[in-house]
């Protein structure tokens, strides 16, 4: 365990997003330090994925501060957090309809290149896109798929491609909503396997997860969402153990 | 080849470049029943040109595809904020009020339609049509192309991995009137002879007709709408009368057993990116 650093890769001050008179989040602080797996839980309704909407741009917080890399980004554009390096997956898989495994792979590449190659056939003009792509097919296991229609995948497929899709654009953190979700035990190993060696690459994730076993054997911090507050943090061993918790998960003894 | 039929050939050519007008737009998911408009714009444009300044062809087109292109970038402004049958009906009116603004304008003849225009052959017409089909084709096997269809399959997504889906539809719309104003320009130089009712709505719905009955999501698909728009009805002559109510039944036919068009994308899946190793 490391502990709290002076340049965190993302910071959250006190984060706000009201819903008319419903406070979704309610100043919520939150730090994930560079190359951990930080898990967020909580019950139904607390407020996770709102917490991913804020953080990607999809809703512009009502107050508080969120700070990628130092810098504020709270206001930008969620195709400007996309760039600065923040990827994401959905609670719902949320594909390209019309789009191979393959596309999907070169779509969610960085804007790097020139203009001019951009307008050319991928597979002529830009030779790097597509190992890159290849790449991100073999580390997920996905290279027999690559023709097909992502859509018309199986369930934990999809995931992985959801998943793929967010690798490809080299993030520096990667943020997934309930990974293994209506996975079955096999495939939530692999998925564990495969977040345990990105970690090992560097990268920093941040998942929302209802699966408690899973959250306890990856994670290495935790933050505990309950109504919109961030109730309780720590080490997983640490907030298994603490009343709040238990509390909100199992509902208050009488 | 017979006159008949060489004027008929021409005809797939402009409305080849007209359905590819409509796909353009169509592939980030706005559906635009105004491009009859951009096409009045651009065969005014180009006949001005060539009549009263006398530029080559070849330029007053390209000179025309700028003109359409910029005014459909300021209409693709407002088309953000409209989707599905909202965006469909403003575009409309956008159409009908170009084809009045060209009723109106006397100086390019008004209601009498303008004339003075040189001749072009119908090879001349598929040597532009060709290109721009050639054109899109090759550009279907692009990163900008994928992320049109990033674009038209999920625009929040589309944001999340980093896509300026503002830029990329306005450009769509620009991109698809530059090509609606050749057609323009093309049909201006084929037929000499333009005049405002040539682009009213129902030249609008032949495009998407063609682009729906062919298939929305490969270029290809606008070539054999556009064939197919033009030739069934002649072949289709022995109904005599009944022709075009046997091609409106051919037509619900093929909508319903092929909601997609004869051709789609994913007969081609393989063949768009298989080039990729070197």
């Amino acid at each position: 365990m490391k502990g709290p650093s002076a340049s965190p890769l993302l910071r959250l001050i006190n984060v706000s997003k009201h819903f008319g008179g419903i406070k979704a989040l309610d100043g919520v602080s939150c730090t994930v330090e560079r190359g951990q797996i930080v898990g967020i839980i909580g019950p139904n309704g607390a407020g996770k994925t709102t917490l991913f909407n804020v953080i990607t741009g999809a809703y512009r917080a009502s107050g508080g501060d969120v700070v990628f890399e130092g810098e504020s980004i709270v206001r930008l554009p969620p195709h400007k957090i996309a760039r600065l390096g923040i990827a994401r997956t959905f609670q719902n898989i949320r594909l390209f309809a019309g789009m191979s495994v393959w596309e999907h792979l070169l779509v969610a590449q960085p804007h790097t290149e020139v203009a001019l190659r951009r307008l050319l056939p991928v597979g002529w003009a830009d030779p790097a896109a597509c190992r890159r792509a290849d790449e991100v097919l073999a580390l997920l296991g996905l290279e027999d798929v690559r023709w097909r229609i992502a859509r018309t995948l199986p369930y934990g497929t999809q995931r992985k491609v959801e998943m793929a899709r967010a690798l490809t654009a080299n993030p520096k953190l990667l943020l997934l909503d309930e990974p293994v979700a209506g996975m079955n035990t096999d495939e939530a190993a692999d998925v564990r396997a495969l977040l345990l060696r990105l970690r090992e690459n560097g990268l920093t994730i941040l998942l929302i997860e209802h699966d408690m076993t899973f959250v306890m054997n990856l994670c290495d911090y935790l933050y505990v969402l309950d109504f919109g507050e961030a109730i309780a943090d720590g080490p997983p061993a640490v907030v298994r153990h603490m009343p709040r918790v238990l509390d909100a998960y199992l509902g208050e003894e009488d | 080849m017979s006159t008949y039929y060489a004027a008929l050939f021409a005809d797939v050519g402009i409305l080849l470049l007209g359905a590819i007008s409509v796909y353009i737009i169509l592939a980030t998911g706005q559906l635009s029943l105004g491009n009859a408009g951009f096409m009045a714009i651009g065969a005014y444009v180009a006949s001005y040109l060539t009549v009263k300044i006398g530029l080559p062809l070849m330029v007053a087109l390209l000179l025309a595809a700028v003109v359409a292109g910029a005014v459909g970038v300021v209409i693709g402004f407002p088309a953000l904020r409209l989707k599905g049958i909202y965006l469909a009906m403003a575009t409309l009116g956008f159409g009908e009020m170009v084809r009045s603004f060209f009723l109106n304008l006397e100086s390019m003849g008004g209601a009498g339609g303008f004339h003075g225009m040189a001749h072009v052959s119908p090879v001349y017409v598929w040597g532009w049509a060709g290109s721009i089909l050639l054109l899109v084709t090759l550009l279907e096997r692009s990163r900008v192309w994928l992320e049109m269809c990033a674009v038209h399959d999920d625009e929040t997504v589309a944001g999340f991995i980093g896509l300026n889906t503002t830029v990329i539809k306005v450009s769509a719309f620009g991109f698809g009137a530059a090509v609606a104003a050749i057609a323009g320009g093309l049909f201006a130089h084929h037929h000499i002879y333009i005049e405002p009712g040539n682009f009213g709505f129902e030249r609008s719905i032949d495009f998407v007709l063609a682009v729906i009955l062919g298939g929305s999501t490969v270029a290809i698909g606008a070539l054999v709408g556009a064939a197919l728009l033009v030739f069934l009805p002649e072949t289709l002559r022995f109904f005599a009368d009944w022709r075009l109510a046997a091609f409106g039944v051919l037509l619900v036919l093929v909508l319903l057993v092929r909601r997609q068009g004869l051709l789609d994308r994913a007969m081609f899946m393989r063949s768009i990116f298989k080039a990729r190793r070197a």
